[in-house]
Parts: structure tokens; sequence; C-alpha cells
């Protein structure tokens, strides 16, 4: 590291910034404002050419602070990439020239917006330092994987054929799991259409010849602790006996049980020849190749009723919200079951009320089914009872509306998946501040508790045992699923380092969870490699930053900890924060929550955002300029804005933007500070939050929102009208609404005058 | 299979009944339920049971109601239907299946004015190999009896005219021959046609 900051600033004058902008103007506000040391011009910066100058600079000039004031930040990464110096973007090409009208009236206001961000870049600059690596990582790159199911076996097989150790561990005597009790499976290739081999044997075969996989069975996970590259694990088997195995990175794959179908007595279910398809399987393998044979009597069956989503899609007590999905695809196989086993004469029918085949093969396979004569009903069942030697299933037909009843030999019954998961962490977690804070983790909790009374049984046993301050299990979204944002980031828990794969994360058959078991496995890959490197893996993927604290400053609040989305840090004996920068995803959340801001990143801190702000030139109160601040999250609303630039779509010339890691990690002073230092409103952009949120740090938003709800006390101290602060969520495609927010908030100002705090 | 053959619900022996003698009825089983052919229907609200509904009630084995429904031969063979269902079933063609076998059966509604003008249509092109338009207008006004006929032909009176006066309708249709020259290799080969059928479908 270089002992002094030598700021050097350079401007491009490409892309039309030349033709709006004065170029010499911006070197001076760089020069005598941002205080840069070196500041050049080059008409195309991303160019080999420009490059050079600045890489010149670097070797032979000793600049370590560079500004670039050209394009987003966004743009050409490529080109800007430096080692071993800072880097800042003033943003005049999207946050500027494009976003204002080029006109004469237009121009001065324009030039000022250019010289602000110019200012706010050098700014920045001066408090970056070059992150290093985090030296607390550990070096082990074997993956635990957690349940021996086809999800855990496929996760262990594809870890190991990649060239990584594995210890698969499995609470019960075999590998197989679920796998293991099916007859057939549902086609997983081309033409899709008739059940296949499960393949099973073959699958523990390759396990038990692996020199890479170990296997530990009839055994559980007595504790955890650690992260990623470093997690130490205690497997306790059976006979009590326990060893401590260390491991780069775990695979949950824990997978699902099935509900119960003695708590809907209406499907008759305790009448021997009522089962559940998990049972059918069994029956159907029992069969060996013969007819299926009912198991009241032994009588071969002539006539089989399906009834599908049993307990399902309900919000009645004791019901499923959510459908298996699976179910009828299983249905689909096993009607094929009796069409193989029983003759074509054997009449199979399946009672649905919304038939889920998903994906070509799915379809193909429904048409499949169709083709062997196997018989689709729309229709909601209400009974099942004997009548005689065969069962009467009483139902609503739906096409002809119209309630009518059947007779089978045989009925089974598609029960749904629950997923196998621990105890939720922030179900139970208990809040010891005394602040408002509590409050909302109480109303939290009592939304949790409507749930709770749909008594879908969630074992409260804990898988994984983590020993961390957080709770011992993976956080969960909805009705016992692991959280996992299941299109951006499907397999990522809340807990870094730790992935979750197949049903635990949602219902799924088996060529799912296949592809999950895959995916993770990569994922937990990845996690181990990069924390052997001490960088973060997701999804600030190769940041090399992580938080630390100024101790004599800390307070032992407790906020950061208990507000940290992903449980990172632990508290130690005292109540510090302990800090395990191998959970930490770098959002900076505790940076936000942090009361006396003694949190920071290298890169990244209260400092470099707030310098930022208090660069911005405010003009005198008379002016009628009023500056507006905009804090837009970088992942998803710094983007929109980027391309309503790319859009030419204007919005006012008071406004700057800084864009944040998080939402999350705004920290209140700047508020503060922005409203003290003149600002007259105050705009953050955030992403959605709730339940279909999109956060890349998953409650990042949430929290911001949260602690903006009760920004309105400063203002009231502060004697301002609460409209000056806004909090938005906003979505990566709201191209249009984003400068709309911006424009709304200029209206605003204008009709509530400016603030009285310009000096 | 008789008149009366006894049908148990949602068990397929209807269905495969229809898979046998019904023209395209080997189709039945792969409707999707999904509605596209009743919503396309252009006649949909003279129907009782649409395409959707009748498939689902030959699944549910309510073979009187679906033989016995005049829905069939409300089709107008306009193809929307085909055109659109996305598993390509040919339904104008089963429907005219149905209503075939149900006639032939004589299951279908005797008073259906579809069906007795498809009959009075098919007599008059069966017997001579061409149509009798006067004939046929005529058997179709007098159908419902002679003052029926009268109030009908009155009330087509000025197209009559027309169609007389520009040449259109030879009044003399009435008592010519007309027809084909081999009327009796037609009949021949109708006759034909039939007794494959007959065979084919197991009548």
């Amino acid at each position: 590291m270089a002992d002094e900051k030598k700021i050097g600033a350079y401007i491009c004058t490409g892309c039309g910034i030349g033709d709006r902008l004065d170029a010499k103007q911006l070197e001076m506000t760089a020069q005598r404002d941002g205080k840069a040391q070196v500041v050049k011009t080059h008409e195309f910066l991303c160019s080999a050419d420009g490059v050079k100058t600045i890489q010149d600079d670097i070797d032979n000039d000793g600049v370590n602070r560079v500004v670039i004031c050209a394009c987003s930040r966004r743009a050409k990464t490529d080109a800007f990439a430096f080692d071993g110096v800072t880097l800042s973007r003033a943003n005049l090409r999207e946050g500027v020239i494009w976003v204002r009208p080029d006109s004469d009236e237009a121009q001065e206001t324009t030039q000022e917006m250019a010289d602000d961000y110019v200012r706010m870049a050098c700014a920045e600059a001066k408090y970056l330092d070059v992150p290093e690596p985090n030296e607390n990582h550990g070096n082990n790159l074997r993956i635990l994987v957690v349940g021996g199911g086809i999800t855990g076996m496929t996760a262990a097989l594809e870890s190991a054929r990649a060239g990584y150790d594995v210890l698969l561990v499995e609470k019960g005597p075999e590998l197989g799991g679920w796998m293991r009790k099916l007859h057939k499976r549902i086609p997983d290739r081309a033409p899709f259409d008739e059940p296949m081999d499960t393949g099973i044997d073959d699958l523990v075969a390759a396990i038990e010849a692996s020199d890479k996989i170990t296997v530990a069975l009839n055994s559980r996970i007595a504790r955890t602790s650690g992260a990623p590259g470093q997690f130490s694990v205690d497997i306790a088997t059976e006979s009590g006996s326990t060893t401590t195995e260390n491991v780069g990175a775990i695979i949950q794959a824990t997978g699902f049980k099935l509900h119960d179908p003695a708590a809907f007595p209406e499907f008759g279910y305790g009448n021997a020849d009522v089962i559940t398809s998990a049972e059918l399987e069994e029956l159907a393998s029992a069969a060996d190749g013969g007819p299926i044979k009912r198991p009241s009597d032994g009588k071969e069956v002539k006539a089989v009723a399906f009834i599908q989503d049993v307990g399902q899609n309900s919000t009645e007590v004791g019901k499923l919200r959510y459908d298996s999905g699976a179910g009828d695809l299983v249905a689909i196989k096993q009607a094929m079951y009796f069409k193989h086993h029983n003759g074509d004469d054997c009449d199979t029918t399946i009672i649905y009320d919304n038939l889920r085949t998903p994906g070509t093969a799915g379809e193909d396979f429904y048409r499949s089914g169709q083709r062997k004569e196997v018989i689709f009903t729309k229709g909601a069942v209400s009974k099942v009872d004997a009548a005689g030697d065969t069962l009467k299933v009483s139902f609503h037909d739906k096409i002809l509306d119209e309630d009518t009843e059947m007779e089978a030999d045989l009925v089974v019954l598609d029960m749904g998946m629950i997923p196998v998961t621990g105890p939720d962490p922030y179900a139970t977690l208990e809040i010891d501040t005394d602040d408002d804070e509590a409050e909302v983790v109480e109303e939290e909790e009592k939304e949790d508790g409507v749930e709770a009374e749909n008594p879908v049984e969630v074992s409260v046993e804990s898988i994984l045992n983590l020993d961390y301050r957080q709770g011992t299990d993976l956080p969960q979204l909805k009705f016992g699923f692991l959280d996992s944002h299941f299109i951006c980031f499907p397999y990522e828990t809340r807990r870094t380092g730790i992935y979750a794969a197949g049903p635990v994360r949602r219902p799924m058959d088996i060529g799912q969870a296949i592809d999950d078991a895959t995916g993770a496995a990569l994922k937990a890959i990845q996690a181990a490699e990069n924390a052997q490197v001490g960088r973060a893996a997701h999804p600030r993927s190769g940041d090399l930053s992580f938080p630390t604290f100024r101790k004599e400053g800390c307070t032992q609040c407790k906020r950061c900890t208990v507000e940290c989305p992903f449980g990172a840090i632990d508290e130690d004996e005292e109540g510090y924060p302990q800090y395990n920068e191998g959970r930490c995803r770098r959002c900076g959340t505790c940076m936000g929550a942090c009361p006396v801001r003694v949190i920071s990143f290298k890169n990244y801190s209260v400092e470099t955002i707030g310098q930022q702000l208090k660069a911005v030139d405010i003009p005198d109160e008379f002016d009628e300029k009023p500056r507006l601040m905009v804090l837009a999250c970088e992942n998803d609303a710094y983007p929109a804005l980027d391309m309503a630039a790319m859009n030419r779509i204007e919005y006012s010339a008071f406004v700057r933007v800084i864009p944040v890691r998080c939402l999350g990690s705004v920290n209140t002073i700047w508020i503060t500070d922005a409203l003290n230092s003149g600002y007259d409103g105050i705009i953050l952009m955030g992403c959605k939050k709730g339940d279909d949120y999109q956060c890349h740090f998953v409650k990042g938003s949430e929290i911001a929102h949260m602690r903006m709800s009760k920004i309105d006390d400063t203002l009231n101290q502060l004697n301002l009208e609460k409209e000056r602060v806004a909090t938005y969520e906003v979505e990566i495609t709201d191209i249009e609404r984003a400068p709309k927010l911006i424009n709304d908030m200029a209206a605003t100002i204008e009709e509530i005058g400016m603030s009285p705090f310009k000096f | 299979m008789s008149n009366t053959a006894m049908v148990k619900k949602y068990r397929n022996d209807f269905l495969r009944e229809v898979e046998e003698k019904v023209e395209e009825g080997d189709w039945v089983r792969m409707c999707m339920q999904c509605g596209v052919c009743a919503g396309s229907c252009p006649l949909g609200d003279a129907w009782e049971h649409p395409p959707q509904e009748i498939f689902m009630m030959i699944r549910a084995g309510k073979r009187e109601e679906v033989l016995g429904s005049d829905s069939m031969w409300m089709c107008t063979s306009c193809y929307n239907c085909i055109v659109r269902c996305p598993r390509e079933l040919p339904i104008t063609h089963i429907m005219h299946g149905l209503a075939n076998y149900a006639h032939r059966l004589g299951l279908a509604p005797k008073a259906n004015p579809t069906r007795r003008f498809a009959k009075i249509f098919w007599d008059n092109i069966a017997t001579s190999g061409r149509v009798n338009e006067l004939k046929l207008s005529l058997g179709l006004y007098f159908m419902d009896g002679f003052g029926n006929g009268i109030k009908k032909a009155l009330a087509m009176k000025d197209v009559g005219l027309g169609l007389l006066k520009t040449g259109r309708l030879d009044p003399m249709g009435l008592f010519k021959a007309g027809g084909i020259k081999d009327k009796s290799g037609l009949q021949k080969a109708l006759k034909k046609a039939r007794e494959i059928e007959d065979t084919r479908k197991g009548y």
C-alpha cells in the first residue's frame, strides 16, 4: 500500500460528453474541489490508449486513487480494471447527459450536475482503501452432504466427479431415501412415454465405489460451527459415538415426508384398499410383474381411482396451503403400472382439480398416459367409502358440474410433500433489546403463529445444530420450506456456505431434485474455493472487502448481530460482535444498523458515502435550485436508472444519485447529514421486499424500510416536512417509474418549498 | 352393443364403445378438457353440451345422454374447433361421427330438424346421384304437415319467384327424372360402402 493517497481524475469526452459538458470546467472542479493531484482529459478513455494513460500514471506517477469521470460504474468494467488502486466513477454519461435535454436553458444545471458528480467521486476516492483478502479463512474444500436420498446422493456424486472429497451423512441405515421405495420413476429422457427404472442400485454402487465419498449411515449432525472453508461438524452415530469432521461447505438435502393421510378421514384411509401413492409403489413392486392386487382380499385390481392433491392448496386448518406439484406425474406413472400389469381393460381414473405436468417432458408423459387410456376427470372428491366389496368415490364433476360417484377396487391418495427442516431460527428468536425493533419481531412471530395453527407438522428437531447466534438451522421462507430465492439464487440459503437442494427447498420430483443437487454441488464447491482465497462467494462474488469494527467505539448494542440477514456475526462473552468473515455476504446491513458507526469496509464505509453527499454543492436557498439525494441499490434501482438513461428518459437536474451496496447498508446518519447539509429531498430506492423479495441480500431492503419508517422522528426534530424523505421499492424493470419517482420528489419540493438548512 | 347397454359411471365401457364404433372416436381419450372448442364454437349457445362436455360425458359413461343429445346435430362444420384444438382432435368429425352413430342406433332425437334435413337430403341425393333442389325444398317445407308446408312456402315465395325468374329453379324438376346416368351403379356402390362400414364397425 502506498503511504500517500494520490488522486488521479480522468475525464472522458467521448460518447458526447465533451459536446455537452465543459471539460475544462470539470478539470478545474476535480483539481480545486476534488483535490485531485493528477487531472487529465481524454477523448476516448476506455480505448487502449486511454486506459494506458491511466495505467502509466499508476505505474510512474504514484496515482493510487483513480477517479473515472465517464460512464456509469456498470459500463466498461473490463477496461477500467486496475490492480492495487481504488476506483471511483463519476457517472457523467448515464447520470447526466443522457437524462438531460440538450438545450441552452438546461446547460447550466446540467454542468452543475456533472461538476457535483466529479466532486462526489473525488470525495469518495479520498476515503477508499484497497481491500485485501480476509486472512481468517479456512482451506478445507471437502463437501458435507446431509441426507442420503436421490438429492444427497446426486450432490455427493457430482461433487466427487468434480474432484472434491465428500462426506455423506444419512440418518437411516441405508442410502436411497424415497427413491429406494419406488417401483419405477417418471421418465427423464425422450420420448417420455413409459415409466423407467430408478437405477438406485447403480447409484448406490457408484457412491460406494468412489474413493472420494465417505458415507456415514445412522448418523446425525450434532453440532456445526465455523464458516465456509472451515466448518467443524460433529457427527453423532446412533451407537452414541461422536466424531468431529472438518468441511468447507455444506449441502442440506434432507428431503420431505408425506402429509398424514389419516388426517383426512373423509378419504377413507384406514380401509385397506385406500392407500397413499407411496404405498402403491410397494404394492406394485410386490406384484413382481404380475397384476397388482388389492390389499384387502388379493383380488386383481380392475378399476382404480387416483385422488389428487389430498389436503393441499387450501387455507383450511390442517391442510397444506401449497401444491406438491409432482403428484400428478406420479399418478400418471402409477396409472401406467396398472395398464402394464393389469391389462388395458383396467380402468384408471385420475380425479384432479389442477393438473400439473410441467415442461415438455411432463406434457409428453401426460399425452402418453392419455394414449394408454388413463382417464382424467376434473373434480373435487368429498368422500370415499366402502360399498359392498368395492369402494365408492363421491365427487363433484367440475366439467359437468354435478355431484356424482364412481366405483373403484382401489383408491390411491396423492399426499402433499412436507419439507424436513429444522426449527426456523426467526420463529423462535428472542430479541433482548428493548427498543422498537422487538415490536416488529413480535408482529412477525404473530404472523408465524397463524401459520403454525395450520398444523402442518414441521419437525422441530434440529438438523444442522448450527452454533450460530441466530439459531440452529437454516431460515425458512414459507410453509417450512427453506429460504432460497427460487428464481435468482435457487440454492443459496441465508447461511453462507450452506446450500439447500431438493424438496427442502420446494416440492419437486426426482428429475428436478437431480438438477437441484447438481446446482447446489457447484455452488458449494464455489463457496469453499472462494473461502480459501478469502473472498466473497455470493452475490458479491470475488469481493475481497469484509466488515471490521472499531472495538473502542462499540456499545455492544447487538443490532449488527441481530440484523445480519445471514447470521454471520456472533457475540463474544462480553457481547462484542464476533465477525465470521467467511459467512459474510458483504451487504453492509451491519454498517447501516450500527448506531455508533464503528463498522466499515475498506472500500465502503459511512465516510465513503457520507463524504460524497457532503461534497455536493448546495446552492443558496434563494437560487431556486433544490438538491435531491437518491440512495439507490446498486443491484436493481441503479441499473434501472441507467437503463432509463439509455432510453433518454429525462429527470430533474437537481438530483444526485449515490449507489449503495444494499439499502440495508444505509446508515441513518447519511439522512441526518444530508438534511443538515441543506438537501431538500431524499429518496431511497431498494428492492422488493416481503415473501416474494428481490433483494440480493434477502432482508436488506426490508430492514431499510423498517428503519426509515422511524425517520419521521428525525424530521420532526429538525422541524422538516416528512414528505422530504421517501423510501421506495424499485425493481430493475422500473425504467420509467424510477425517473418518475425523482421527478415527483422534485415536484413535491417545489410545492413544500426549499429546506431551511442551507448555509 | 345394444341400445340398452349397461354402462358404469366413470368406467371406460362407453368410451371404448365410442372408440370402436364412432368415426374418429379413438381421439376422445386425448381431450385435455381445456374448453377451447366450447369457446370457439360460433353456435355454442345453441349447444346443450359443448364438445368439451360431450367428451367428458363419454368418459363419465353417460351413454343415453350423449347419444340422445341434439348437441352434435348443431354442428355447422365451420371447423373452428379443429383449427384451435391444442390436442389436434378432429372435433367436427367426431361430432358428425357421434350423430351418425346415434342415428343408426335409433337414439338420435327424432324431432331434431338437422337430423331430418340430413335424412331428406341423403334420400334425395342417394336416389338420383344429384340433388333435386325443388324436391328437397318441398320435402323440407312439408315435413311438418301440409298446413305448415303451405305457410313456409308462402313465407319463402319471394325468394322462390326470384329463383324461377332467373332460371335458377326448374319447376319441371318435380316431374323430370334427372340425375346421373348410372343410377344403379351408384346404388350398388353405396350399398357396398355401407356393408364395408358395417363389417368394420361390427353393426
